[in-house]
């Protein structure tokens, strides 16, 4: 098995209602995967799932072949759509805590040489993310998009196997969007990073992963809506943005066919 | 027209009209006192504002024949220290158990129904059982003030504290917090200024078990000598110490916000 991630026959269910059904697909090492659909498809429940704060009711998740633990752990690192940051910790303390966390079990702060590495390690997260010239603000005198890049930087310092977004770029400015779409493939490269995004916009799902999953409910009861749960409809490799070719960001006009479906799919 | 909603006066103006009323309550005072001095030369009811300045002044300087002590400066000693004692006994009491109790789902399962049966039983109620568990002395007051704001700020804590968007608690997991350092490094910081906010609502109610338990039983304090004084219709002492206990409740929660605002710069806007 080369999978990173797997999901094996996965289902979620809340009682009665059926959420997600019969997901099973292998997530690679250093893919960029969006994961598209309407409302209430369960995206965000897919998302959950790898983050550890929800345990399938039937299935398993795999990790590097070994069983998930449905606890929120190092290994798999998150950024919100909102709320992502500390708001009392400084930006420099935002992304340091993940580093004192790791180093003082007891104090969760490093003293001295620790410290020093510590702070560095952490600016230079930081640069990477363009905030090194404001180290010592705090989250509110951050922009929004700001706070997302601020966001990004400490979930990257731990240096997680998979990145997961949640909704990343849907409170921001379109103009911010760009840029931090251009940030986000940019650390995707760089870093060799594994990121699962769920999104909205389905033009940014296609302009940056390498594959496209649209969540939806392949069947439906008209009289029991809820007895279906929703799984991946498509499942929409970007042959175009292979490893070879990350260097060349897709611009919008190279969108395959497939979004207008989707698109159509979303608006219903 | 302008709605009156939204006229805005101005800094100057908003000073002029909030010292108004309080201006035109202390001259309506002083017109009633003096109509009834006219009619009764030694009426006590409502003493000049003369006859309580010498009354404050003689409290605040002369020694009491009977124990050689500046009176308002004991009572003043004695009151503070009991507040003080209490408000710190209740501070730390719900710090620890409102962290607990916000983070800690098996700490809420336990201790949850507990605090709030405590919380809902009016604590005058209990100072009869103080008094005679553990005493007349300074234990049963402080006990008092103790028990009384303890529970209303245990679950004030604990509601914010489990308030925090769940995105952070998630967020400093996948960073690697494991729970004792989730409490203190995510939880306890962002609580503070909570808990400063808490203690300054905490301090009206501290004053009036205060007073209640020192007008019961005691032989110093602000609380018990107004209650003393009121035998003798010694309006010229009970109003001088009612406004001086005023004085330190204000000067309190003044003191308490700047701390707040010099400590937790990030709550309050000001780095916005």
């Amino acid at each position: 098995m080369s999978a990173l991630l797997s999901f094996r026959n996965v289902w979620v269910e809340y009682g009665e209602k059926i959420v997600l059904e019969r997901v099973t697909l292998d997530i690679e090492e250093g893919a960029f995967v969006s994961v598209v659909g309407p409302s209430g498809a369960g995206k965000s429940t897919f998302l959950r799932l790898i983050l550890g704060q929800e345990a399938p009711s039937r299935g398993e998740l795999l990790l590097d072949d070994a069983p998930l633990r449905s606890e929120c752990n190092p290994d798999r690192g998150v950024v919100f759509q909102r709320y992502s940051v500390f708001p009392h910790l400084t930006v420099l303390g935002n992304v340091l805590f993940g580093i004192e966390c790791g180093g003082a079990p007891l104090t969760a702060r490093l003293f001295g040489e620790r410290r020093r590495e510590a702070v560095a390690q952490a600016t230079e997260m930081l640069e990477a993310v363009g905030l090194a010239h404001s180290l010592d603000a705090y989250p509110a005198q951050l922009s929004g998009g700001m706070q997302q890049r601020l966001a990004i930087a400490q979930a990257l310092v731990k240096h997680p196997r998979i990145l997961l977004l949640d909704e990343p770029f849907g409170a921001l400015d379109p103009g911010i969007r760009l840029d931090m779409h251009a940030l986000v493939t940019r650390l995707w490269q760089e870093q060799g990073l594994t990121i699962v995004m769920v999104t909205h916009d389905i033009h940014e799902a296609f302009k940056l992963s390498t594959r496209v999953l649209a969540f939806d409910k392949r069947r439906h009861d008209p009289h029991a809506p809820h007895r279906f749960g929703s799984t991946a409809t498509y499942d929409v490799p970007l042959e175009r943005k292979t490893r070879a070719m990350r260097e060349a960001a897709i611009p919008a006009e190279l969108l395959p066919d497939d979004p207008d479906i989707l698109q159509e799919e979303e608006q219903k | 027209m302008t709605r009156i909603i939204n006229i805005r006066p101005k800094r100057g103006t908003r000073l002029l009209l909030g010292l108004a009323p309080i201006a035109i309550i202390l001259l309506a005072y002083m017109l009633v006192s003096e109509a009834r001095h006219a009619a009764n030369p030694v009426d006590k009811v409502l003493p000049t504002f003369g006859a309580m300045a010498d009354a404050a002044l003689r409290l605040a300087t002369m020694p009491d024949p009977a124990t050689g002590q500046i009176l308002l400066v004991a009572d003043t000693m004695a009151s503070l220290s009991r507040l003080g004692t209490g408000l710190a006994i209740a501070t730390v009491t719900s710090l620890i158990l409102g962290l607990m109790l916000g983070i800690v789902p098996m700490a809420r399962a336990i201790a949850g129904p507990v605090v709030t049966i405590i919380a809902v039983i009016p604590p005058i109620a209990i100072l009869p059982i103080l008094f005679i568990a553990l005493g007349l002395g300074e234990t049963s007051k402080i006990a008092l003030i103790a028990i009384g704001i303890a529970p209303y700020m245990t679950r004030d804590l604990a509601a914010q504290v489990s308030g925090l968007p769940v995105e952070q608690y998630l967020k400093a997991q996948t960073l690697g917090a494991n729970s004792w350092q989730l409490a203190i490094r995510v939880a306890l910081p962002q609580l503070m200024p909570r808990l400063i906010e808490s203690l300054r609502f905490s301090i009206g109610p501290a004053w009036v078990f205060l007073i209640a338990a020192e007008a019961v039983a005691s032989d110093v304090g602000l609380g018990y000598r107004i209650f003393l004084v009121r035998r003798y219709l010694a309006m010229d002492i009970i109003l001088p110490y009612v406004a001086w206990i005023s004085l330190l409740a204000i000067v309190a929660d003044v003191l308490l916000l700047r701390i707040s605002r010099k400590a937790f710069p990030w709550a309050h806007g000001d780095a916005r």
